[in-house]
């Protein structure tokens, strides 16, 4: 977009704000604008932020890669990668390093698939 | 062996650093800033912004006046660091860590920002050093060893950026790093990372730095670095500064570690100051919340490297005038790819030299409050404002970022047309962003949003004791992985071995033993010209891949100044070189009882047609701890005295010495004025009973000596090299 500079005719609104006021002003539409960037990160998830829970939960970062791609390849991403880990070692009565060691090595995923199968 | 000490004058063991890393655990988390002493005493003055003085460290160098004193300014100081192998970055860090260096920042390897997950071992890097965490690790804990010896915290910093985000940031909370660099506007305007996905990645990045206490710096003076003309996007700096601090504070990352990298947008010929005082003082007043970390304008450097030094000095003038609570030392690097060891050195310089400088000055002037500084400023705070507004009218960030709001090259308001648009569906990593079920658990600490752990029974308040804490309580949970393939430290440090603690000595610019140079000098001739000549000379040298780093026309027919840089062939070897041991001085006190037991008359004047007497003075004058505070005679005959004239009266007086002063060296006229006192002295007979001595800032003493007296001094010489040279002497002469 290309645009003369209109400032003059812009900042009449604000051209009678006292330097606070500008300041609260500036902060209240960046918090508007910050707002729904924070939701997203809530209601959202992504590889690297399930590589990075994995990593956390003492898998290595070798493991943590095909583990997340075989969360993305079934569908299991929603759940998240590190719930995958937990459940498969619950269920299998194993460590998480062990069952994120099978994971890695692309076992136990058809059980990780049936645990989350109708719900949780 | 536990390596837990370094000696200072031994080289950091690189082998014993690399040693039992898989065993080392950093020694604190969080960022420290310097600790501020009012009215600090040192030597015989007193400062009124200093912080706590180093253990050990090297001062500026006319300290050597001073007692030595090294008084240290009150932001912390970055040095950015990173040759693509850090093995020999970790000696460079030790070198700015001595000259107040406590913010040393490594630069990651171009294209980390695109490797999806975290590097391992220690591969070579290009422009910076993979950051993986044996790396992280091994220059941490020498940071350790550094910081115990300068006696000052050190920050370590690097990089929470690209599409492995929270890999790294978790990898660094783990290993003690002290600060990074997170803002996701930069993954979506410069590394075309889908903005959906930065901005998620970036609230987990955001959480667990928070937990790590790390400073945040941000990416916003990119946009001054990229936009045609810089300093036009003064409004869309605090924007995109405010957005990203704002966005970090409501994650949870402490207001006082969230650093705003901000630049003087513009250097001269612009009247810089002029311009960019009025936007540092809108940024800190629309940011006051927040830190601020100094940059140094980097947009206009070129590759002359005093002219990086006036804009470094112009901005730092800038951080003085308003604040800076860290202040970068970007060198002349960026205009001609040099990031070498003496440049770091010489930069941290910079920076203490200028802020100690001006210690105090706001006791003494302040920013006028009427006047085209606060217009100015009111202008730039409400053209951001607008912006800020339009963005929110528009349909918020991803929306503005689609319309190319961002890094346009006009004044906003106004529009080029030529910022950098990216699509909200589109760039690098676009379609990996999955909504959370749910029944999304995550049992860690510092996720962002919901662990929703209570679904197994766990605590909300401590989500990662549903599986006995994660590697944030416990770190023997966290994975080490030493080595993956050939392209590592233990290969390339097996190539150089031989010039690890050995005989063998080369240059070096970056690498150990790279055998890199620089050369300067003065071609008479176009810069064209200049430029395929330097060439031929660095060949006809011997270095090998000789290439031209700056070139300054100095008159466009008359010279060029080159300097170029090429790599040495050859190396020394320490085992045949004779090094003579440093000059041991007489005492005061032996000096004084010698010349009181034999009285000690001299002559002295500055010879030739010089009217210089500076130096001489300092050399004789009592007020200047020169060689009649130890009782000796001086006859002083003034400036431009003939030398025939000194000799005479030498005869006439009996004196035992005549000491000359040698300024003027054209056509080595200082040699040739030696030469000729030397063979008058003879003439008239009393050489055996005279000590003729010459001194000048353009002797050196082995050349002086070779016209036929009896000693020369050269620059920095002192009234006690004279005294004890002419004592001694004349204790061998009595001893004959």
């Amino acid at each position: 977009m290309e645009r003369k500079d209109d400032f003059a005719e812009r900042r009449k609104h604000i051209a009678k704000l006292s330097d606070e006021e500008l300041y609260d002003k500036f902060w209240e539409l960046t918090a508007k604008v910050v707002d729904p960037l924070l939701e997203l990160g809530k209601k959202n998830t992504t590889p690297s932020v399930e590589r990075a829970v994995l990593l956390r939960m003492g898998v290595s970062s070798l493991q943590s890669k095909p583990i997340v791609e075989g969360c993305m390849d079934r569908g299991l991403m929603g759940k998240g990668a590190g719930h995958v880990v937990y459940k498969l070692s619950k269920a299998k009565n194993i460590s998480i390093p062990e069952a994120a060691e099978m994971l890695a090595e692309g076992k136990g995923w058809d059980e990780a698939v049936a645990l989350f199968k109708g719900g949780k | 062996m536990a390596y837990d000490k370094l000696e200072k004058d031994k080289k950091i063991d690189i082998e014993l650093i690399l040693q039992d890393l898989d065993k080392y655990a950093p020694r604190r988390k969080g960022w420290v800033w310097r600790k501020p002493v009012a009215d600090l005493e040192m030597g015989p003055f007193s400062y009124k912004d200093a912080t706590e003085p180093l253990k050990q460290s090297v001062p500026l160098p006319p300290a050597k006046y001073f007692n030595n004193i090294d008084p240290q300014p009150a932001p912390v100081i970055t040095t950015e660091i990173a040759s693509g192998r850090f093995e020999d970055d970790i000696r460079r860090m030790r070198m700015a860590a001595w000259h107040g260096a406590d913010h040393i920042m490594v630069i990651r390897t171009a294209g980390q920002s695109h490797m999806d997950g975290l590097i391992e071992g220690t591969p070579q890097g290009i422009g910076g050093v993979p950051i993986t965490r044996k790396q992280v690790r091994a220059q941490r804990k020498a940071l350790d060893l550094i910081e115990d010896e300068v006696g000052r915290p050190i920050n370590y910093h690097s990089y929470v950026s690209g599409v492995a985000g929270p890999d790294v940031a978790v990898m660094f909370a783990e290993e003690g790093i002290n600060g990074a660099h997170q803002d996701p506007q930069y993954n979506v305007l410069y590394r075309n990372i889908n903005c959906v996905r930065s901005f998620v990645d970036a609230c987990e990045s955001k959480k667990v730095l928070a937990w790590a206490e790390i400073a945040q710096i941000d990416g916003a003076h990119n946009a001054n670095a990229t936009a045609r003309e810089a300093w036009k996007v003064m409004p869309e700096l605090i924007v995109q500064h405010a957005i990203n601090s704002l966005f970090s504070e409501k994650v949870g990352i402490k207001p006082e570690n969230i650093c705003l990298s901000t630049v003087p947008p513009t250097a001269t010929p612009a009247p810089c100051v002029y311009m960019d005082l009025p936007y540092a003082v809108a940024l800190r007043d629309f940011c006051r919340r927040y830190r601020m970390r100094a940059q140094m304008n980097t947009k206009y450097i070129d590759s002359s490297a005093r002219e990086a030094t006036v804009t470094h000095v112009l901005n730092m003038f800038i951080s003085k005038l308003t604040r800076a609570d860290i202040q970068s030392t970007i060198t002349p690097d960026e205009g001609r790819n040099v990031p070498w060891h003496i440049y770091n050195i010489e930069a941290c310089d910079t920076a203490k030299q200028t802020l100690i400088g001006l210690d105090g000055l706001m006791e003494m002037v302040e920013l006028k409050n009427d006047g085209p500084l606060i217009e100015k400023s009111r202008e730039i705070r409400e053209r951001a404002c607008l912006f800020m507004e339009e963005i929110v009218e528009v349909g918020g960030y991803f929306e503005a970022v689609q319309e190319g709001f961002f890094v346009d090259s006009a004044m906003y308001p106004e529009r080029n047309g030529d910022g950098i648009a990216r699509k909200i569906e589109g760039g690098i990593g676009y379609g990996f962003v999955y909504e959370r079920d749910e029944d999304y658990m995550a049992p860690v600490t510092a996720h962002y949003g919901y662990n929703n752990v209570e679904q197994y029974g766990g605590d909300p308040k401590d989500p990662s004791a549903l599986i006995d804490g994660c590697t944030f309580e416990d770190r023997n949970k966290i994975v080490y992985i030493d080595e993956l393939d050939d392209d590592n430290v233990n290969t390339r440090m097996d190539e150089n071995a031989k010039y690890r603690n050995s005989n063998f000595i080369k240059p070096e610019m970056e690498w150990l033993a790279d055998g890199t140079v620089m050369l300067t000098m003065c071609i008479p001739a176009n810069k064209r010209t200049a430029e395929v000549v330097a060439v031929e000379i660095g060949n006809k040298l011997g270095l090998e891949d000789p290439e031209v780093i700056s070139r300054e026309v100095l008159q466009e027919a008359e010279g060029t100044r080159i300097e170029m840089k090429g790599k040495l062939k050859f190396d020394v070897d320490l085992s045949t070189l004779v090094i003579p041991p440093e000059p041991v001085y007489l005492t005061d006190e032996e000096i004084r009882n010698d010349v009181k037991e034999h009285p000690l008359k001299v002559v002295c004047g500055t010879v030739g047609e010089d009217e210089h007497s500076v130096g001489l003075l300092e050399i004789i004058n009592i007020k200047h701890g020169g060689i009649e505070r130890f009782g000796i005679e001086c006859i002083y005959l003034g400036t431009s005295v003939p030398v025939e004239k000194l000799v005479d009266a030498a005869v006439e007086l009996n004196a035992e010495a005549i000491l000359a002063s040698t300024i003027i060296s054209h056509d080595n006229i200082h040699y040739k004025n030696m030469k000729r006192i030397n063979e008058l002295a003879i003439e008239k007979g009393i050489r055996d009973k005279v000590m003729i001595v010459a001194g000048g800032t353009q002797v050196i003493p082995e050349e002086a000596m070779k016209t036929g007296i009896d000693a020369g001094f050269g620059r920095n010489s002192h009234g006690i090299d004279v005294a004890s040279f002419l004592v001694e002497e004349r204790i061998r002469r009595r001893n004959k």
